[in-house]
């Protein structure tokens, strides 16, 4: 994967920078240490304890998504198409989160599962929880090693270390702090790395915008006007067609995809299954999802300003490749332009913290789902719980190592196609999942072999659209540039999974409705779902619904002002 | 299980890096430094806000302590 493409990227980091990385990476290790003092069960350690307020999940619950491929990614986007970058945030983050609080924590949190195979096996049996865990936990493995590569190679360009030692510094420093303290260390430096973020992406985007001249100079400078408006996004979906082009956007990227993607992509519902109440896990990606809505200032219009004001991304973009920086370069290249020593060492910080999170986030939500749905329910039953605490650090420590290996073969794999890779393995499980799933919590009918056959015939419809549209494959039937493909292969996937589950349920057996009580929408009380409004809970603003509305209709002015 | 006050380590690590950079903008800016920046004195700035938010999170911390639920249920399945 060519992240950081071979130009001089060698930032001028000087003694006070390496001192403020370090102040971090010292505080960090000290939150894993005070972390486990208040670790004494396995479900301290893989949910912590159920015990944490909301706005700590919810800003962990997008910290988690704020990794390498994030940053980078969006950054990149920014810079190459401009606006309708702002549709990864707007159409496809924030009317998800709104619905995984409102509609799905209740049967999440209410169930008391503690991950979200776990909920596949009290809904479908054995069959589609096994499909699911171990489906889970291969793709945090492989992501875990490209957020792992990612970081080596930043730490090498940025300070010079060579490549298989970044990986291995950068892997023992994960590993230890969530094996000292569990997820509760990896959540409270999710949130300590969401403000240094922020912090080092702040002042850059300032300092570029006065460089420009202000959301003026932007407008006058850039060559495509198009780019300054987010609709109709065809260079972004690789579709020629506008109409199609929207239609592809709000269904693919906005429905299928999204909704995949944030309401059972466990890494994700694991930061608001530790929420400490109902209310605080309906309230987790809520609250998430205001920063969400709103970081798209630092992050994407550093990437139209980097296109602009960096001479070498402005070559790149005027279509000559001859330079040696791909769009993925934006931030140390900015950084390298307009900061001075100090505050670099603030951004350096932030972007190795998120990095590193990226990877613990994959390592955390492994090491649950190893040890809860596989472990337990396969191998080992009915031990006592100090089993299992052992099992679950152990499976840190076998996670890292495997990330170790899966980064090398990352960084073997080369090319540039990475990305396009991840958005397609999102569409193989992330889309069949969530057909499954929402079926599942709404027609109590459905039977269990219809959840796992269901689940394999999206995921196969997946691979089959990956396969017969990927140019590396030679059987290039369908021509999708961009992530047109990966759109398309969700919305497949999303479509057939209904259609199979349908048609297996109608010659299957149901479940006994004894048995889905807590599981499906028509078949739990309502005051199962619903959440306390006293003590901590009590008041106004900690309505999930009045929040949920609020950040709704803040995206839509957002669009009104800046689509 | 009790943890730790997460704010009290955002303000410490905030307060710490705030504190760093407005030295740093103070003394140490030089002329280079300020024509990278477009004539910004960024790490002053930059100081003045983190020692800001620091001093926003202790305040919190301070004026609403950590609420420890001490008759919460056991959770059954463990």
């Amino acid at each position: 994967m060519t992240i950081l493409a071979e130009a001089d990227l060698r930032l001028d980091a000087g003694p006070i920078d390496y001192a403020l990385l370090v102040i971090y990476f010292v505080v960090v290790l000290g939150i894993g240490v005070m972390a486990r003092r208040s670790v004494s069960s396995s479900l301290d350690f893989l949910l912590s304890g159920r015990s944490l307020p909301a706005w700590v999940t919810g800003l962990a619950f997008i910290s988690a998504n704020l990794g390498a491929l994030e940053l980078m990614g969006m950054t990149a986007n920014g810079a190459q198409y401009g606006m309708a970058t702002v549709h990864y945030y707007w159409i496809g983050a924030i009317p998800a989160m709104v619905f995984l609080g409102l509609v799905m924590m209740p049967f999440y949190y209410g169930s008391k599962v503690r991950s979200v195979p776990e909920f596949m096996r009290r809904r479908f049996g054995k069959p589609a929880h096994l499909v699911n865990a171990i489906s889970f936990a291969v793709a945090q493995i492989l992501i875990a090693g490209i957020n792992l590569f990612a970081l080596a190679v930043i730490i090498d360009a940025l300070l010079g270390w060579p490549l298989p030692v970044s990986i291995c510094v950068a892997a023992l420093v994960v590993l230890a702090y969530t094996t000292l303290g569990g997820l509760s260390a990896a959540i409270y430096n999710e949130v300590l790395q969401f403000f240094v973020i922020v912090a080092a992406l702040a002042p850059l985007t300032i300092l570029g915008l006065i460089k420009v001249g202000g959301w003026q100079g932007i407008v006058e400078k850039v060559t495509d006007q198009e780019q300054l408006s987010a609709w109709p996004a065809t260079e972004l979906t690789g579709i020629n067609s506008p109409v199609w082009s929207v239609v592809g956007l709000v269904f693919g990227l906005g429905f299928v995809l999204s909704f995949g993607y944030w309401t059972t992509n466990f890494a994700e519902v694991q930061r608001a299954m530790s929420a400490k109440s109902m209310s605080a896990a309906k309230r987790t990606p809520i609250i998430g999802a205001y920063p969400k809505a709103l970081i798209p200032a630092i992050i994407i219009i550093p990437g139209i300003i980097a296109a602009l004001i960096v001479p070498e991304m402005a070559q790149l973009k005027a279509g000559d490749t001859s330079g040696d920086v791909a769009y993925n370069d934006v931030l140390p290249l900015l950084m390298r332009d307009l900061l001075p020593n100090g505050i670099l060492g603030i951004a350096i910080t932030g972007l190795l913290a998120s990095f590193m999170a990226g990877v613990a986030a994959n390592v955390s939500s492994f090491n649950t789902v190893f040890t809860y749905d596989l472990w337990q329910d396969y191998v080992k039953k009915d031990r006592p719980d100090e089993y299992y605490l052992r099992v679950g650090r152990l499976a840190t420590v076998g996670a890292c190592v495997l990330a170790i290996g899966t980064a090398f073969i990352a960084a073997a794999l080369g090319g540039s196609n990475i990305m396009d890779y991840i958005q397609a393995l999102f569409s193989f499980f992330n889309a069949p999942l969530f057909a499954t799933f929402i079926l599942g919590m709404f027609w109590k009918r459905m039977t269990p072999t219809a959840g796992w056959v269901g689940l394999l015939a999206g995921t196969f419809t997946a691979i089959f659209i990956y396969v017969i549209s990927e140019p590396s494959f030679g059987i290039e039937l369908l021509e999708l540039p961009g992530q047109g493909a990966s759109f398309l292969g969700a919305g497949l996937a999303f479509v057939v999974d209904i259609v199979v589950s349908v048609a297996v349920t109608t010659v299957t057996r149901p479940k006994p409705d004894s048995e889905l009580v807590g599981l499906v929408y028509s078949l739990t009380p309502k005051e199962d779902r619903a959440h306390s409004t006293t003590g901590e809970d009590a008041g106004w603003y900690r309505s999930p619904a009045l929040l949920g509305g609020g950040v709704l209709a803040l995206t839509a002015v957002l669009y009104f002002v800046f689509g | 299980m009790r943890l730790f006050d997460l704010r009290i380590i955002i303000a410490f690590l905030f307060g710490l890096y705030g504190v760093v950079l407005v030295v740093v903008g103070l003394g140490f800016t030089t002329d280079e430094d300020l024509k990278k920046a477009e004539g910004v004195n960024i790490n002053l700035w930059a100081g003045i806000a983190m020692a800001v938010l620091a001093a926003l999170f202790a305040a919190w911390a301070v004026l609403r302590p950590q609420f420890v639920d001490t008759d919460k249920q056991p959770l059954e399945e463990l």
